[in-house]
């Protein structure tokens, strides 16, 4: 049942700029869209793989700040007097930059720590983050450190018949990240459905048994790690240019725990999974300011999670499946004696 | 059996810390052969499994398989080299469907599809996929486990799960198969189903070794069995010789025992 859910949310999603004009609901909705993307990208690891990225921020924030310095320009001095100067390219290039250095990273971090099974992979990723935060900080040259970068360009976009167009309104920024956000979830679903997906699903329920049917572990996981951290440079790229000002707290643990969060709870290994739990956490907030002050928030937001784990351990999307699935039954004909003394033996 | 051997184990050992888990075993197995390794538990039978398909790496010696030394090889790697195992315990994908799990076992059937394919879904991936579907319907209707082809591995009977377990492994198009304990948990008429389904394996041409704990099972289906004993070979023989073979019936009953019992048990076998 939750398979339509991608779609139905997808064509609400594209109506819902006609209806709602209100910049602080968009904004709300773009904020909660780009780390809806961290999240599917997150779920692709974590639930498809079982491998849980702690640092999955980290790939975010590399997307953000590469998008920013490649579309704003450079000039870095390394050791030994050589200096690096690079003039700016269009947003879009720093798009692609932004794709292409996350996903690098993710494999580098995928290579190092896939060789072992256990929580290595949990504890790079971890270090991981805290490393590049750390360099983002203090590289000031090229990061401007805690100052932040500011005025980063707005996404141009070319328009089919030559010119190009700046994305400066609220809709069309938000028309962007439901583009992104779209072509994310068809990746997942392509992947996770085939010959690919199996690999995953086999290793997660059974290592050994996996490997013995000629599955190469460490090979599958360093590619879904790599396309995961992909993604998540997506979504920081989007960031950098929605916000047009990033400074070293895009790598703050927290917005890692924002996406294990909309994962978990909206049913991890699931393709509606991150969507469900983004939407929750989308809109969360935006219900909860008339009432309350940001603090009281979180401290909500717990209270959420908290209810939907406990009634849902699985996360939301299986359990509407499963809540289908006995309604279906139960409509069927009760099965004959005969058949119910048959199971029973 | 004159045929060239088809796997070499060549004088390994395998220590665990101070533990000798296998001392210095050697023997080889023909091409179309059913070898049998028996020995009484704790005797070194699973390890040397885990040795030859690349699950643990021997402190010495070397493990050859059709000429290549698998030496360091990993267990998927042994896996594409044509050697199959199941396992004890944990043969299936529980939560899969058993038709999902051969689907998943002949990942190895590429077919040349890769994850760009898998991807765009490009007509390599498709055709891959379609044969793999014929593939795994030959393979269930094979080992008679097609009308349980939609229900969850995790849901059948011990029995039937084993028999997943060796659609696994024949997914895989194995040209030897290791088959670690496979009938224990079934019962008597599936156990003979089982050493008929064995027998068809290997005419077809897949060499077997097999480690089994069901001594009349083994007697009859086993060309050649090979008995461990602390880690040691204490036998090589055909069926007719380890049952009188005093070393064997040592091995499992003390060298007090009265030899009658041993006599006994193997008589019925």
């Amino acid at each position: 049942m939750s398979r339509y859910f991608p779609p139905l949310l997808l064509v609400i999603l594209v109506l819902l700029p006609l209806f709602v004009k209100d910049p602080y609901l968009l904004n709300a909705l773009i904020t909660g869209g780009i780390f809806t993307i961290g999240a599917i990208s997150l779920n692709l690891l974590l639930g498809f793989t079982g491998q849980l990225s702690l640092g999955h921020i980290a790939f975010f924030g590399i997307g953000a700040y590469a998008s920013a310095l490649t579309s704003l320009g450079f000039d870095v001095g390394l050791f030994g007097g050589v200096r690096v100067v690079h003039e700016a390219w269009p947003p879009l290039v720093g798009f692609v930059v932004a794709v292409v250095l996350a996903g690098a990273c993710g494999f580098i971090v995928g290579r190092l720590s896939f060789r072992v099974r256990g929580a290595y992979f949990v504890i790079v990723t971890i270090a991981f983050a805290e490393v590049v935060r750390l360099v983002a900080l203090n590289w000031i040259e090229l990061t401007q450190g805690p100052l932040a970068l500011t005025s980063i360009p707005q996404m141009r976009l070319g328009l089919p018949f030559g010119g190009e167009t700046v994305l400066r309104t609220k809709a069309q920024n938000f028309y962007l990240m439901l583009a992104v956000a779209t072509l994310c979830y068809l990746v997942v679903a392509r992947l996770v459905s085939g010959r690919f997906g199996r690999a995953m699903r086999g290793l997660k329920e059974n290592e050994p048994l996996a490997m013995s049917v000629g599955i190469d572990v460490t090979r599958t996981l360093t590619i879904t790690a790599t396309i995961s951290a992909a993604m998540a440079g997506a979504a920081g790229s989007l960031y950098a240019h929605y916000f047009r000002i990033i400074d070293p707290d895009v790598f703050l643990f927290t917005y890692t725990v924002t996406m294990i969060i909309m994962v978990v709870s909206g049913g991890k290994g699931t393709l509606a999974g991150p969507l469900i739990g983004g939407v929750i956490f989308s809109i969360l907030p935006v219900t909860l300011r008339p009432y309350m002050a940001p603090e009281a928030q979180w401290i909500v937001y717990g209270a959420v999670l908290i209810l939907i784990l406990f009634l849902t351990p699985k996360g939301l999307a299986p359990y509407v499946d499963e809540w289908f699935a006995r309604r279906r039954a139960n409509r069927l004909p009760a099965p004959s004696i005969d058949a119910r003394a048959e199971a029973r033996t | 059996m004159s045929a060239a051997p088809i796997l070499t184990v060549n004088h390994v050992e395998m220590r665990f810390g101070g533990l000798r888990a296998i001392a210095d075993l050697h023997f080889d197995v023909a091409e179309g052969e059913i070898l049998s390794l028996i020995g009484p538990n704790g005797a070194g039978k699973t390890t040397a499994f885990n040795i030859i398909t690349g699950y643990l790496k021997p402190t010495s010696g070397e493990v050859c398989f059709r000429g290549t030394n698998l030496a360091g090889l990993s267990p998927n790697r042994v896996s594409r080299l044509g050697l199959a195992r199941t396992f004890q315990r944990t043969s299936v994908f529980a939560n899969d469907t058993v038709f999902d799990n051969v689907m998943l076992a002949l990942h190895g059937a590429a077919h040349g599809a890769g994850v760009l394919d898998a991807l765009f879904n490009l007509p390599r991936e498709r055709r891959g996929e379609a044969r793999r579907r014929e593939r795994t319907a030959e393979i269930l209707d094979q080992l008679g486990l097609t009308s349980r082809a939609y229900a969850p591995a995790g849901s059948l009977s011990y029995g039937e799960q084993r028999l997943v377990g060796v659609a696994l492994a024949l997914a895989t198009d194995p040209t030897m198969l290791l088959l670690d304990e496979p009938v224990s948990g079934m019962n008597a008429s599936e156990t003979h189903n089982f050493v008929r389904l064995i027998r068809a394996i290997r005419d077809a041409g897949t060499t077997i070794l097999l480690v089994e704990h069901d001594m009349p099972m083994v007697m009859a289906v086993s060309d050649r069995i090979v008995c461990l004993n602390h880690g040691q070979l204490i036998a090589n023989a055909p069926p007719a010789e380890i049952r009188t073979n005093p070393a064997v019936i040592e091995a499992y009953l003390g060298k007090s025992a009265a030899t009658t019992r041993i006599e006994e048990e193997l008589a019925h076998a």
